[in-house]
């Protein structure tokens, strides 16, 4: 029998609704999944039980009385701790923001509470989501629910993880170079970076706010579709969140893919990648050609350089944010002789070794005499990335890769920084050029049985074609199997 | 291209962080050799590029003059290290005037 925790999110919230299921089992069956599991993944800083009962309840009377419901009324669900929630903690993964309990909720959760969505808990991630494995959480390592002594990828390792192990039907992750796209590759889940100022940034703690768009990590490109569509639109608390109406992504879903113009993107799709990933991405390629897609090869020359943009612009933007880091408002302070020392104390005492390092390669980037070699340097390239993107998309509909070079590395098996940024090299053009991208798994590494990613990008604002193509493709692939630990001895 | 052990420290002071001896030395290496990487894109050819900011670029964001109640001092101040009479405390900034 198919337990609860193990259905997709928008099939829990049509039992809810249809009165098949109760909103109170739903919930139970979640977190009894996420008790019974989460000693081996490690995907929670906070479990949220009580309100996630309370919640459910309130969702349960809602349906006996018969009031209209949101599209996810009573399915649980689990955000990234660097999503503020009213009255939990979220700490970034920081031991800065260690107490913090933030006295409003991000726009993103409130609209999720608003469609009838039950907090499960807040995720790990990488600290301030600088990172690529999960790993420099300051508080525990995620492991990957395929091999627990793999990393699950990151920065929204947690949130991955969660979905990838069965505790929740979907989670919220951030993305600003990859961080949804390569741990849902990496966890063989689906994650949907929307384009830049889609989905509103306000009361997400900030990393790169020119990058940063929060976006679905789940285990279908549908449950993508409906939690988008619960997510995105105009908010007036961010000023960079873009005007205009919603799509309907569901109903955009079955459009297909046959006439479809495909970009394979030489850059990020052969050296530099793993090669057994690049064998189950060609399979990918001839599955679209089946499917009747135009497939063809372009290159984006740029995106060569795509990883050294990106690692000058969101540190220098990180350098900035993070200043607000001072031991004054909240988080941690440390005293000092005088204000200069009790923020220096402060600071060096709660932020960790990687968080250091993009603070100080940030600040040296936007220093006298170094901001045009470097910080103004990389926006000019950056806006070539941008034309890049824009000559191919007169080609093409929609352009494909690899969504990360390997399948997932070994936990403390990459110490070197610049080793771990370019595990990144796949993601990072499109956040630059704030297109939306989504990686849908394509099946299992011959190499070491671990998932493996395909990304879509799309042009900016076209999340409904991105959607279609991945959803024909998944129909036609079929759903990965379950990780081992899906159906515990 | 290299950055010294001087420029390491002074970075430090700029960004506020209290560094130790070996998390100075560190950085030294890693920061160069992170740069060294980046300084790829400096052969880019970007004469009469614009840089970009942000990458959808909206102008003129404007919403209806509408009053939100404010979240009060009280939960403003709930997550601060110290406070004393509804404000911020911090070390002192200025010198007694004695």
């Amino acid at each position: 029998m198919t337990e609860l925790w193990e259905r997709t999110a928008a099939d829990l919230a049509s039992l809810v609704a249809s009165k098949q299921v109760s909103a109170a089992e739903v919930a139970e069956s979640c977190i009894a999944r996420t008790n019974e599991v989460e000693g081996d993944v490690l995907s929670y800083l906070t479990l949220t039980p009580e309100a996630a009962r309370a919640k459910a309840a309130g969702v349960d009377a809602a349906v006996a009385a018969g009031e209209p419901l949101g599209p996810l009324a009573g399915v649980p669900m689990a955000l990234k701790d660097i999503i503020c929630t009213e009255g939990i903690r979220s700490t970034a993964a920081s031991k800065i923001l260690d107490t913090y309990i933030p006295p409003y909720s991000a726009t993103v959760a409130q609209r999720l509470y608003d469609a009838g969505g039950v907090l499960l808990g807040k995720t790990n991630l990488d600290e301030f989501a600088m990172g690529s494995s999960t790993e420099n959480s300051a508080y525990q390592v995620t492991r990957n629910p395929w091999d627990l002594s793999k990393v699950p990828g990151g920065s929204s390792g947690g949130s991955a993880a969660a979905v990838a192990a069965g505790q929740a039907p979907f989670s919220i992750g951030t993305d600003t170079g990859g961080s949804i796209r390569q741990p849902a590759a990496l966890c063989g889940v689906v994650g949907l970076k929307p384009t830049y100022g889609l989905v509103p940034r306000y009361g997400l703690i900030a990393f790169a706010s020119s990058l940063d768009q929060a976006g679905p990590i789940t285990r279908d490109v549908r449950d993508a579709a409906l939690v988008l569509g619960a997510i995105a639109g105009l908010d007036p608390k961010d000023s960079t969140s873009l005007p205009g109406p919603v799509p309907d992504y569901m109903g955009a879903l079955d459009k297909g893919v046959e006439g479809l113009k495909i970009g394979v993107v030489k850059e990020i799709s052969g050296e530099g990648v793993n090669p057994a990933v690049q064998t189950r991405f060609r399979e990918a390629v001839q599955i679209l050609e089946k499917l009747g897609a135009q497939v063809g090869e372009v290159s984006l020359p740029t995106f060569g350089y795509g990883i050294d943009i990106y690692y000058l612009i969101a540190p220098a933007e990180a350098s900035s944010n993070l200043a607000r880091f001072d031991g004054v408002r909240y988080g941690l302070r440390i005293d000092g002789a005088d204000v200069e020392n009790m923020n220096r104390n402060s600071r060096a005492a709660g932020f960790g070794p990687e968080v250091k390092r993009r603070i100080m390669l940030g600040t040296y980037s936007l220093s006298s005499g170094y901001y045009d070699a470097y910080y103004l340097k990389a926006q000019k390239a950056r806006t070539l990335i941008a034309r890049d993107f824009a000559r191919a998309y007169e080609q093409f509909d929609l352009l494909v890769s690899p969504s990360a070079p390997t399948t997932a590395f070994g936990i403390g098996e990459i110490t070197d920084p610049l080793t771990m940024y370019l595990s990144d090299i796949c993601t990072v053009p499109s956040s630059l050029a704030g297109a939306a991208a989504i990686s849908v798994p394509a099946g299992l590494s011959a190499d070491d049985g671990l998932p493996v990613g395909i990304q879509f990008m799309a042009k900016p604002l076209d999340e409904t074609t991105m959607l279609s193509a991945a959803y024909a493709f998944e129909q036609e692939l079929g759903l990965l199997p379950k990780p081992p630990l899906w159906s515990p001895s | 291209m290299g950055i010294g052990r001087q420029q390491v420290e002074h970075v430090a002071k700029l960004a506020r962080l209290a560094l130790t001896e070996e998390e100075l030395n560190l950085f030294e290496g890693q920061l160069s050799a992170i740069l060294e990487h980046a300084a790829t894109v400096t052969k880019l050819d970007t004469e009469g590029v614009e840089p970009t900011s942000h990458s959808m670029p909206l102008m003129n964001v404007l919403r209806p003059d509408v009053v939100i109640p404010p979240i009060g001092s009280a939960a403003a101040l709930a997550n601060a290290p110290a406070e004393e009479d509804g404000h911020f405390r911090v070390p002192r900034i200025l010198d007694d005037e004695s």
